[in-house]
């Protein structure tokens, strides 16, 4: 994050739009907006200087549902789009919004390089296992004996697992949220946007309408036992341990962020066509 | 010994032979002397090592295409020579040099009935401590082509500068060992004296050409992944850029690459990416998302043999539906086509201009013939094309980032602009830009985004046209060098023929093209596709006001200014 101008009189408010969601009611990403707009009023940031980039899918509504400037894109390029904005204008503050197809499957090469890249933005991804803007198909993290109507039965195949995958590309800071408490995960938003490079907070937000199973949450998660480790082996070993059910900032890591040298050496073309000339 | 405009010379030898190099040094010696000169390698599929052939071609005018046949054709060894039979032609009229220990001469020599002097460059290179026989033949070509050692040598101490002192005594050597096995024999041709000049010559390729033309638009942001034969953009760019505050990022693949430059453009800093047809095919979904957010980035595809993988080192104008059509929905955008090694720069910064004026985006359709080729040439002309967005700066409550306003280029608020905030979306929106699936806004901003494009003014760079004979040749992108030559010899046949050679591929402009047609008789389209898809083009946005004939064939061969001679001297 960079140039936070701190304005304590800021409210969640002043980063809603006036735009009606279209998500169900009931749906986690609802708690979400919330707690983007109270990290956001907790940070004092001025909202003309935040950008919500997000793909498609449910989850990628959310940039027109604040007051901030935003970019709906296509289908699992965020990241990109996100990391050709904040490379460009180190000014800002970059909050990618995304969810578990958009991120993780049609998205799932631009997760790995961003985090490799690891340019200084804040990467929400909102799992609910399932695909809900096309009706109840199965994501990359859908359970592999979930039935569906494309995979009859269940699919069979093993989930995903996005923080894991997260810290062996390099992320620098991993959470993982519930939507259900959106005080605890606007806290972790603050800390994802002031910590330096890529950071990744995975929050849980059920889709009541194509799986209502995940009401259950709730009462599955937990705060993690453990406070955030800066050493990769003890990080892999949590990650790779727990149930997907711990929450707060599990990682936290001190790789400089990526910054391209933009320092003009010369501002007179005629320097660059001394290339050519004979 | 008859005096002639322009001479070309193909040198040819296995990997390392170091053919390349002496092509290389031939072009900077004729234009550091004040010639033009074309320059194209050709290689085998190899990395490293495999055939290579050096094809030069040098002359008082500018060069744009390469010659049928070649006066001079120095083989340094033969081996597998044979893979350019296509490609190298010679003739009665063609010295050919070779050396007695290089393997036996291939069919295009023996069949050429060329005259052959045998030089054993390659021992004569032994006799020389570190001596190359590449220089052997460097030393050889500039004798015949009347250049004086010191010419001849001047480009090779240049690169060996860091070499020390025996790597550049042996070359000198080798080229004086050259220069003496050469005298006596007399290439047939005299390349005329060239015009004196003060300005000083440029050398650099296509691309090399594009990439400063996308500077000079305003380019400060280039993403892209490596691919024959864009790349070379890429790898001046990115050092380029970075002199004058910019940045290049490598991307992931190219659906990164277009997302991140569009990601740029929306923060205001106008932007980049450079590829090849495979590339392209996986930018289009999101260069339709920038048609619809209104978001100007330029997208150069240096075209090469396709479909799919296809020739990747060879050249063809395939793309051009992909280009004009490739996008799904109604979305209008630019597309572009430079004409030669020159027109590279203008294109691209007219190109840059456009996107950033018109608020969409640019597709420059180069090719790997011009894209790869160097050439000597004039420094090209300043031009005032430099990108200006209308951006909003007093935004009021009321701002609609999609209004209605006459021009259709609405102000685009940039982020960081109080009171801008609006979300760019690939969804259908409103002028406010929230999404809708209403009629009447659908229509509204399909409209506004077509008549920003039809109602612009884009002046007489739409196309290039010269001559006025009643028969038309119309043609594009980096044919139109081979198609002006052709319609020169035509000329000294008596046959009058006008060029008409768009360089703004869409939006189509169809009351210039009329009026660049009147009074024509017969028309001749020249294209390089297997299907003809320039003359379908053609067919579907113009009136053909006379009886058209076409032709056209695939790469990887170029197109010859000697067929596009035939075909019009058959139409005529």
């Amino acid at each position: 994050m960079s140039s936070i101008v701190t304005n304590l009189a800021c409210k969640p408010g002043d980063y809603k739009s006036d735009i009606k969601p279209i998500w169900c009611p009931g749906c986690g990403d609802y708690h979400v907006l919330m707690s983007f707009t109270r990290a956001f009023a907790q940070l004092g940031l001025q909202s003309e200087k935040i950008a919500v980039i997000s793909g498609i899918g449910c989850s990628s509504r959310i940039p027109a549902y604040t007051n901030c400037y935003g970019f709906h894109g296509v289908h699992g390029r965020s990241l990109a789009l996100a990391a050709g904005l904040k490379v460009t204008r180190p000014d800002l503050t970059v909050v990618v919004a995304s969810g578990d197809g958009d991120g993780y499957s049609i998205g799932g090469n631009h997760f790995l390089h961003a985090c490799r890249r690891n340019i200084d933005m804040t990467y929400v991804v909102m799992d609910n296992h399932i695909y809900g803007m096309t009706k109840g198909q199965p994501s990359p993290t859908t359970e592999p004996e979930f039935d569906t109507a494309l995979a009859p039965g269940g699919t069979g195949v093993r989930p995903f697992h996005p923080l894991v995958v997260a810290l062996a590309s390099g992320a620098n800071f991993i959470a993982r949220c519930f939507s259900g408490e959106p005080n605890e995960t606007a806290d972790v938003l603050v800390e994802a946007i002031k910590h330096p490079g890529f950071s990744f907070v995975e929050i849980l937000s059920p889709c009541v309408t194509f799986r209502p199973d995940e009401k259950a949450w709730k009462d599955l998660v937990r705060p993690a036992p453990v406070t955030a480790t800066g050493d990769q082996g003890k990080a892999a070993r949590r990650l790779m341990t727990d149930d997907g059910f711990n929450l707060g900032i599990l990682y936290r890591g001190n790789r400089a962020p990526f910054k391209p040298a933009v320092e003009p050496t010369t501002t007179d073309l005629s320097e660059l066509e001394k290339d050519f000339e004979l | 010994m008859g005096a002639s405009p322009s001479v070309s010379i193909a040198i040819i030898g296995s990997g390392g032979a170091g053919a390349l190099t002496t092509g290389d040094c031939l072009l900077e010696a004729a234009s550091t002397a004040g010639w033009h000169g074309l320059f194209t390698r050709t290689l085998g599929p190899q990395i490293r090592g495999g055939e290579a052939a050096a094809l030069l071609r040098l002359a008082v005018h500018p060069v744009d295409c390469l010659p049928d046949e070649f006066d001079l054709l120095i083989g340094i060894d033969w081996l597998n020579a044979h893979r350019f039979g296509a490609e190298i032609k010679a003739g009665p009229r063609t010295l050919v040099i070779s050396d007695p220990r290089g393997g036996d001469l291939p069919p295009m020599v023996t069949q050429a009935g060329a005259r052959i002097v045998e030089i054993p460059m390659k021992e004569m290179a032994k006799a020389i401590r570190d001596g190359r026989p590449n220089m052997i033949s460097l030393g050889i070509a500039s004798r015949l082509l009347g250049f004086t050692v010191e010419q001849a040598f001047a480009p090779i101490a240049k690169r060996l500068a860091d070499k020390g002192p025996g790597a550049i005594e042996a070359s000198l050597a080798g080229i004086k060992a050259g220069f003496g096995a050469a005298s006596g024999i007399d290439l047939g041709v005299q390349l005329t004296a060239p015009q004196p000049t003060s300005a000083r010559r440029w050398l650099l390729s296509g691309n090399e050409a594009t990439a400063l033309g996308a500077i000079r638009g305003g380019i400060r942001f280039a993403a892209a992944y490596p691919i024959t034969p864009a790349t070379e953009i890429l790898e001046w760019l990115a050092p380029g850029l970075t002199r004058i505050g910019g940045v290049l990022l490598q991307a992931e693949d190219e659906l990164a690459a277009i997302n991140m430059i569009i990601g740029s453009s929306y923060g205001g800093t106008p932007a980049l990416t450079a590829t090849s047809g495979p590339g392209l095919s996986l930018m289009i979904e999101a260069i339709g998302l920038a048609t619809s957010a209104e978001i100007p980035v330029v997208i150069v595809d240096v075209m090469r043999g396709g479909p799919s993988t296809g020739i990747p080192t060879k050249s063809e104008q395939a793309d051009l539906n992909i280009a004009v059509y490739g996008l799904h929905g109604d979305a209008p955008h630019l597309v572009l086509a430079p004409q030669s090694v020159s027109d590279c720069m203008f294109t691209t910064q007219w190109a840059t201009y456009l996107a950033e004026t018109l608020q969409a985006p640019a597709i420059v359709l180069s090719d790997q013939f011009m894209g790869q080729s160097r050439a000597a040439i004039e420094r090209p002309a300043d031009v005032a094309f430099i990108g200006a967005r209308n951006t909003a700066t007093e935004i009021s409550e009321s701002y609609k980032r999609y209004a209605k306003v006459a021009g259709g280029v609405s102000p685009m608020a940039i982020p960081g602009a109080r009171g801008g905030q609006y979300t760019a979306d690939g969804l259908t929106h409103t002028e406010r830009g929230i999404p809708t699936s209403g009629a009447v806004d659908h229509l509204a901003q399909l409209d506004k985004r077509r008549d920003k494009l039809e109602q612009f003014n884009f002046g007489d760079h739409w196309a290039s046209m010269e001559g006025n004979g009643d028969l038309a040749v119309i043609t594009w992108g980096s044919l139109t060098g081979a198609v002006r030559e052709a319609v020169g010899r035509a000329a000294a046949d008596g046959v009058k023929v006008r060029i008409v050679a768009p360089r703004l591929i869409a939006p189509v402009q169809p009351e210039r093209f009329a009026k660049a047609l009147t009074g024509v008789k017969r028309i001749l389209v020249v294209e390089q596709t297997h299907s003809g898809q320039f003359h379908r083009y053609l067919r579907a946005h113009y009136d053909l006001p006379a009886p058209v004939r076409v032709f056209h064939r695939p790469g990887p061969l170029p197109i010859t200014a000697g067929e596009i001679h035939r075909a019009i001297m058959n139409w005529s």
